[in-house]
């Protein structure tokens, strides 16, 4: 296992620099280069020109470019932005990034945790109107087009029956006299929101090894004082008034994202376990004499798990596609608004900034899916 | 099919010529494939979307030279004079409204229609190529080949195509044709080749590719005559789900307004976006039609995907 692990980081780490070069090309193959826009001010003398243009470095070979810019890069050093003038692309990322990362994991998780059950009990209760409406309506969700979906989110919870805001981070209203930044706040609930999962994840396994009779009641009170303790801490606080608003304002991106990638997860773990309940084992455990539940849950999803995991890396580009799609309808200023803002302004620093960010979290992301899935079957494990 | 095809039958005798044998062949295995296709009642309702919007691309013209007036009803500068306020409801002379900007709707719609099909034809064809190609070669040469491509196609995988798009937008001009080909090209070096090699691999070990080889075939021409035709239909299983994600990525980027072009069905979406009118749901006429158009053309070429998926892989044919 520790062999496998540290190949597939070694590998991670090769592919990131092939991610980082190619991301070089992409900015040297535009035409001229995105310091033109200064370059070409008519007032400037020739001198003048090649005097910036030297400072800027652009007279230099492309290879020496290349690895200036390379170092620059994994210093973290992007530049400064253009459209947040005096702020260097860096700082904007440290702001935004939090916020694309809780709407990522949270919708992923989500996601996948929903699209999983349903997918389970749906290949098991095959034939009928629920089925047909389940394929047709998860292929709809899957193929439909996002921003009208999202849009259309917007109109019925927010406009009509007005139970979340339409959009945006905050209530500007109710932040006018608040004693701290928004930002503090957000990362105290990400804070948060992280440590109660993990305990509630530990939770989850140590109930396993319980007597099934008493692994409810274990699971039921453990959450409950969980929450019961991180809403104690936010009373204390004080600024719990302001992190509900921003929870406010965050249920229905997430929520959105979710439904989306729900659908492509269960119509995957239903063609998988599908295919599980014609294996032998599954005659095997039923002749066993084994209840029905058993069967599904230990036997056939377990192994019909396996497939879903590795569709987790092909999600992983389209759960971030959503989240710019997302975060632009709804104005929720995560990365992906930023690099939308920045491309249509053409601030090339940030626009690259936020591309190499998207690109950590899609490695990351890769690499946990590897992780989990040799954690998961014993023979990639052990080869 | 395409393996039967390339093979001459023993029971036709040696006095009919080749082509005829392949002629009949590659017929008969068409027939057998279709009547599979038609038993899968999915992939019909995807061919009938299909063949409902390619119907647009035919009727736009034939509208414009005999009913509708060419100035108006242009798509991108028409303009209607007679209606007082723009955007006007459904009516008889405007069957699905006008935007913002006092076109007719339908018109928009139709005339969308043939860049929609170019593109996503445009995107499957490079992609396939691409993937189909690269896929042979990879498989069959395996080494310093194999490995950069595939090492590549992680990377590919891995990003995100509107992300990718997004930045691009702010580097180069993005028109239709260089859109479609960049689409091609993701897709062609991301998740398809690596499907198509696998497929490829397999083919490689058949005995019929060492009969050739000790037939004496160089290895182009086993590549051209085997590999690739048996490669095929899985081939063109990838482009049906090509062509679903270019139309999907091009409404999104003309949404956002990142695109140069004249007219599609993102743009009337931006269209509406930009004059306001985006959660305005009374007038469903500016958004409705686009957004649905884009998602039936979707899920439909989805659906048909899906439906060849179960001809191609017999793993998943009801049993």
């Amino acid at each position: 296992m520790r062999k496998y692990l540290v190949t597939r980081i070694l590998q991670n780490i090769l592919t990131f620099f092939l991610f980082l070069t190619l991301v070089y090309i992409l900015i040297d193959a535009q035409p001229g280069s995105y310091a033109d826009q200064y370059l070409n001010d008519p007032r400037l003398t020739p001198d003048q020109r090649a005097i910036l243009k030297s400072n800027l470095g652009l007279d230099r070979p492309v290879l020496e470019r290349y690895f200036i810019w390379l170092g620059s890069a994994l210093r973290g050093d992007f530049g400064i932005s253009f459209s947040n003038f005096p702020r260097p692309v860096l700082d904007v990322i440290a702001e935004r990034a939090p916020r694309t990362i809780l709407l990522f994991l949270s919708a992923t998780t989500l996601s996948y945790f929903i699209g999983f059950l349903a997918g389970k009990i749906l290949a098991w209760k095959r034939g009928g109107w629920g089925e047909y409406v389940a394929t047709v309506g998860g292929v709809g969700l899957y193929t439909i087009f996002l921003p009208w979906f999202a849009l259309m989110m917007v109109w019925f919870w927010a406009y009509k029956l007005k139970l979340f805001p339409i959009g945006k981070f905050l209530n500007p209203v109710l932040w006018r006299n608040a004693p701290v930044d928004a930002n503090y706040v957000f990362n105290r609930i990400l804070v948060t929101l992280f440590i109660s999962s993990v305990i509630i994840f530990i939770i989850f396994l140590y109930a396993r090894r319980l007597d099934p009779a008493r692994r409810m009641p274990v699971r039921i009170v453990g959450i409950g004082l969980v929450l019961f303790a991180a809403l104690l801490y936010w009373i204390n606080t004080g600024v719990a008034m302001y992190a509900a608003d921003i929870l406010h304002h965050t249920v229905l991106p997430i929520l959105t994202l979710a439904v989306v990638n729900f659908a492509g997860t269960m119509l995957l773990t239903r063609n998988s376990m599908l295919e599980t309940l014609r294996e032998d084992y599954i005659m095997a455990a039923r002749a066993k004499g084994l209840p029905d539940k058993v069967v599904r849950d230990k036997h056939a999803s377990r192994n019909a798990l396996l497939p879903v995991v590795t569709s987790f890396v092909l999600a992983v580009a389209f759960i971030l596609d959503g989240g710019v799609i997302t975060e632009t309808t709804f104005s929720w200023p995560g990365m992906g608004l930023t690099l939308l803002g920045a491309a249509l302004v053409e601030d090339i620093p940030m626009v690259i900034g936020a591309l190499v960010f998207t690109g950590i979290i899609a490695l990351t992301a890769h690499l946990v899916a590897d992780l989990l899935y040799a954690l998961l079957d014993p023979r990639i494990r052990y080869s | 099919m395409a393996e039967i095809a390339s093979s001459p039958s023993p029971i036709a005798g040696l006095e009919t010529p080749l082509w005829r044998v392949r002629l009949r062949l590659l017929k008969r295995g068409i027939r057998t494939n279709l009547a599979l296709f038609s038993e899968n009642p999915i992939g019909l309702v995807g061919v009938a979307i299909i063949l409902f919007y390619f119907s647009f691309i035919i009727i736009h013209p034939i509208l414009i030279k005999t009913v509708w007036d060419p100035v108006m009803y242009n798509p991108v500068t028409g303009y209607d004079i007679e209606t007082p306020y723009h955007p006007a409801p459904p009516s008889a002379t405007h069957l699905l409204g006008t935007d913002p900007l006092g076109r007719d709707v339908l018109s928009q719609l139709m005339w969308s229609t043939r860049s929609e099909f170019i593109l996503g034809m445009v995107a499957a064809l490079v992609t396939v190529i691409i993937a189909t190609s690269i896929g042979a070669l990879s498989a069959y040469y395996g080494g310093a080949i194999d490995t950069f491509f595939m090492r590549l196609a992680d990377i590919v995988i891995m990003m995100p195509y509107i992300t990718i798009l997004i930045v691009m937008s702010a580097l180069f001009d993005l028109t239709l044709p260089v859109l479609a080909l960049i689409l091609g090209l993701l897709g062609g070096l991301g998740g398809a080749t690596i499907i198509i090699k696998s497929q490829a691999l397999t083919i490689k070990v058949r005995t019929y590719i060492e009969a050739a080889r000790v037939a004496g075939g160089g290895n182009g021409h086993i590549i051209w005559n085997h590999i690739i035709p048996n490669l095929l239909p899985l081939s063109f299983l990838y482009m049906m789900f090509a062509v679903n994600s270019a139309i999907a990525s091009e409404a999104v980027l003309s949404f956002f307004g990142l695109l140069n072009i004249r007219m599609s069905w993102g743009l009337m979406i931006y269209t509406t976006s930009y004059s306001g009118y985006l959660l305005d749901f009374s007038k469903w006429w500016l958004i409705f039609p686009a957004s649905v158009s884009i998602s039936m053309l979707c899920a439909a070429f989805y659906l048909v995907g899906r439906a060849l998926d179960e001809i191609v892989n017999p793993r998943l044919r009801k049993r």
